[in-house]
């Protein structure tokens, strides 16, 4: 200090250090907003970027055809039985219509790039038709089916060129494409049938309810969540009856009746680093000890539930020994006081009270459970599923690993789903956490 | 262990006693002869000998950590929820060890009741606080005699006129005395013999607590009551007996007028007197 402070007063010297002290807190807050903005800032890109890329998925173009359902192609017989009308050749009703709208493609090339025009799963529509109503048979339907992927495309603009499709409606001009034919997707010839169909007004872009019912395809314009979404509804039902019970059960035991020794403190050190493994080794645990020593179906939701099990536990544990900690021990005494029994005392009254924080550990373990696609490649659950499983025995994907799948698959109506599918499973946390919300104020009491 | 007492007064010696002849006339409710509480390797209390007379009230005064609160915790065996807490010695309740193996605690801490320093209601309504007790202890058949058990036990506890309307708002909206009486109530309603109270004032207004005093009094005529409490002046006012502790050591009891008036030990009337404490 020199001798020049040392004659100041105490208020003066105060009042020195008190500037810096709000200096020093002014900072802090500044550091802090910086933080906020920086991070607000890369949530903003994410979700301007996926829904950016997504939304698109949530339209498909679809054109309309007559389409005359000749009980010769498919009910020969005519017994209108289920099974024979399941294995019926309606690709040919299909090409049919198709080839009675463009009169003027008659060589085997031209037909070709006519029936490209329209998606290979639109026979399965109209199958789906005529087996929910078999008195369709003999009769002219007017259906509308997904455009394929590539038309759809371009119709949105995401592939050369970018086109307005209403634009393209409206006036007859050319499409101005910007790269020479033989690098295009589509040539001359097949975007002037695009074109003829555009202006028939036949092609309309609407609600793309497959996307939301079907499963996995190689067509993108007939690849679906719903799979995937029921293998991972399944995969976290079985996750959710085993770990609840099992984590809840496990953390009143260690919290309440356990003994503290060695043993139990080695166990809450072990439970500690579980939660910290990495989550492929589960994988691997599972693929070793529930598929080669068990035996259970490969690529079951009910294995994916199992090894997730494995994985939320420690997390679920933790909580709830957090939650059952934080119920103040005044609440236990008076439930002892009055001859309570210990498991009177925490039934009745330390359980309703922890119940929340055990809630919220439980949801936080059930979102990453959802959101976990390494372990569950191990026990192959990353397979190829078109069909929606029924039971969790059948073989599924499930939301993340679906999302994996197609960010693999080069066709670009692949990345647009991609992204709408990142938004559905964002769409599943975000009323995952919102349920957790919920029953957080519900159970909450205050005392 | 040896222990080194910090005050200078440590140099008396402390009364002796002999175990097995009763230390009050008129009947024995608890007994304690040489009863002994370690907290890990803390001997807490030392060799406490004392008799706690049936429809009396025995109030433990003493400074700070000096272990009054822990001998009471002994006497339902509340000191059992402790990990570290190691009881040794002889208590019993009507001549019946009440560390027996062959003891239920369940059904002691039934017999001996605990009203606690804060007031802790359940976070629950009013009318279920009461009922706790009677139900899980199998005390009533049907609704009715609940119900009557809960009314009786607001009465007696004084607390019936103001909550009787709102029986199943939450006790925890209740004011702190109040509150302080719905645990006395709830204490009351599994018709405990000894209820033991942990400081039950020291969280309530002067008003709060000259209810409660005047309800231990009333009190006084059913069960045997043990109060621990920091006030001397409440010690002299609800008390007949009282038990002056130091440093885990029973210095001195005796009846509450003697102890205030005319101490026979010089710790207690250090105490009494405000010279330390």
């Amino acid at each position: 200090m020199t001798a020049e402070s040392g004659t100041k007063s105490p208020t003066e010297r105060m009042r020195a250090t008190l500037r810096r002290r709000y200096a020093a807190e002014r900072r802090f807050q500044a550091y802090g907003i910086v933080a906020i903005v920086v991070a607000l800032s890369m949530l903003v890109t994410l979700f301007v970027t996926i829904i950016g890329n997504g939304a698109g998925a949530f339209v498909q173009h679809t054109a309309r055809l007559d389409i005359s359902v000749y009980p010769q192609d498919i009910d020969p017989g005519r017994e209108a039985d289920l099974d024979a009308l399941a294995r019926a050749n309606y690709q040919s009703l299909v090409n049919d219509a198709l080839y009675s709208m463009f009169p003027e493609a008659t060589s085997r090339q031209d037909r070709r790039a006519v029936r490209d025009l329209i998606s290979p799963g639109a026979k399965f529509v109209i199958r789906d038709m005529v087996m929910d109503d078999p008195s369709l048979i003999g009769q002219r339907v007017s259906v509308r089916v997904p455009l394929s992927s590539q038309y759809d495309q371009v119709l949105k603009g995401n592939v050369d060129p970018a086109v307005d499709f209403r634009v393209m409606r409206e006036s007859s001009t050319e499409i101005p494409w910007s790269l020479p034919e033989g690098e295009r997707l589509i040539s001359d010839t097949q975007a002037g049938y695009l074109q003829q169909l555009i202006r028939q007004g036949e092609v309309e872009g609407s609600f793309n309810r497959w996307f939301f019912t079907n499963g996995d395809s190689r067509q993108p314009e007939l690849a679906g969540i719903w799979g995937a979404a029921v293998g991972s509804m399944f995969t976290l039902m079985v996750t959710l009856l085993l770990s609840f019970p099992i984590g809840v059960s496990a953390a009143i035991y260690l919290e309440e009746f356990a003994p503290k020794n060695r043993l139990t403190d080695i166990i809450e050190v072990n439970i500690n680093n579980l939660a910290a493994v990495p989550s492929i080794v589960f994988g691997l645990l599972g693929l070793a000890v529930f598929l080669q020593f068990f035996g259970l179906p490969r690529s079951a939701p009910l294995v994916g539930g199992l090894v997730l099990t494995l994985m939320t536990l420690p997390t679920i544990i933790i909580a709830s020994r957090a939650a059952l900690k934080s119920v103040p021990p005044s609440i236990r005494e008076a439930a002892l006081g009055v001859g309570a029994s210990k498991l009177q005392c925490i039934v009745h009254h330390v359980l309703p009270l922890a119940m929340p924080g055990m809630l919220t550990g439980t949801i936080i373990g059930m979102a990453q459970a959802l959101g976990e696609t390494a372990p569950l490649l191990m026990i192959g659950m990353v397979a190829f599923v078109v069909d929606v499983p029924g039971s969790p025995l059948d073989p599924s994907t499930v939301l993340p690993v679906q999302i994996y799948l197609w960010a693999d698959s080069p066709e670009r109506a692949f990345t647009e789903r991609t992204s709408a599918a990142i938004m559905c499973l964002l769409g599943f946390l975000i009323l995952m956490n919102a349920v957790a919300v919920l029953l957080r104020k519900r159970f909450e009491r205050r005392w | 262990m040896t222990y080194q007492q910090p005050h200078t007064e440590a140099s008396v010696s402390y009364p002796e006693t002999t175990a097995g002849s009763p230390l009050v006339a008129g009947g024995v409710k608890v007994a304690a002869r040489d009863a002994n509480v370690h907290y890990a390797d803390k001997h807490a209390i030392k060799d406490v000998t004392l008799d706690i007379a049936p429809h009396e009230v025995t109030a433990f005064i003493g400074p700070s950590g000096c272990g009054k609160s822990t001998f009471l915790r002994c006497l339902n065996r509340m000191n059992d929820t402790i990990d570290i807490c190691r009881v040794t010695g002889d208590i019993r309740l009507d001549g019946e060890d009440i560390y027996d193996r062959k003891v239920d605690v369940v059904q002691l801490r039934a017999r001996v009741g605990m009203v606690f320093q804060k007031p802790n209601p359940f976070p629950k309504s009013i009318y279920e606080n009461v009922a706790y007790g009677p139900r899980i202890h199998g005390l009533v058949s049907h609704k009715d005699e609940l119900d009557a058990v809960v009314h009786g036990s607001l009465e007696r506890a004084g607390l019936l006129n103001e909550v009787q309307d709102r029986l199943e708002s939450p006790g925890t909206g209740l004011s702190g005395g109040q509150q302080q009486r719905l645990c006395i109530a709830r204490a009351i309603a599994v018709s405990p013999e000894v209820i033991l109270m942990d400081e039950p004032c020291s969280a309530l207004d002067p008003i709060a607590t000259a209810k409660i005093e005047e309800l231990i009094d009333e009190l006084r005529q059913n069960y045997t009551i043990v109060i621990v409490t920091h006030s001397m002046q409440q010690a002299a006012r609800v008390s007949q007996r009282t038990a002056f502790f130091h440093l885990g050591n029973l210095v001195e009891m005796g009846d509450t007028e003697t102890i205030f008036t005319n101490p026979e030990h010089k710790l207690t009337q250090g105490y009494i007197t405000g010279r330390f404490g």
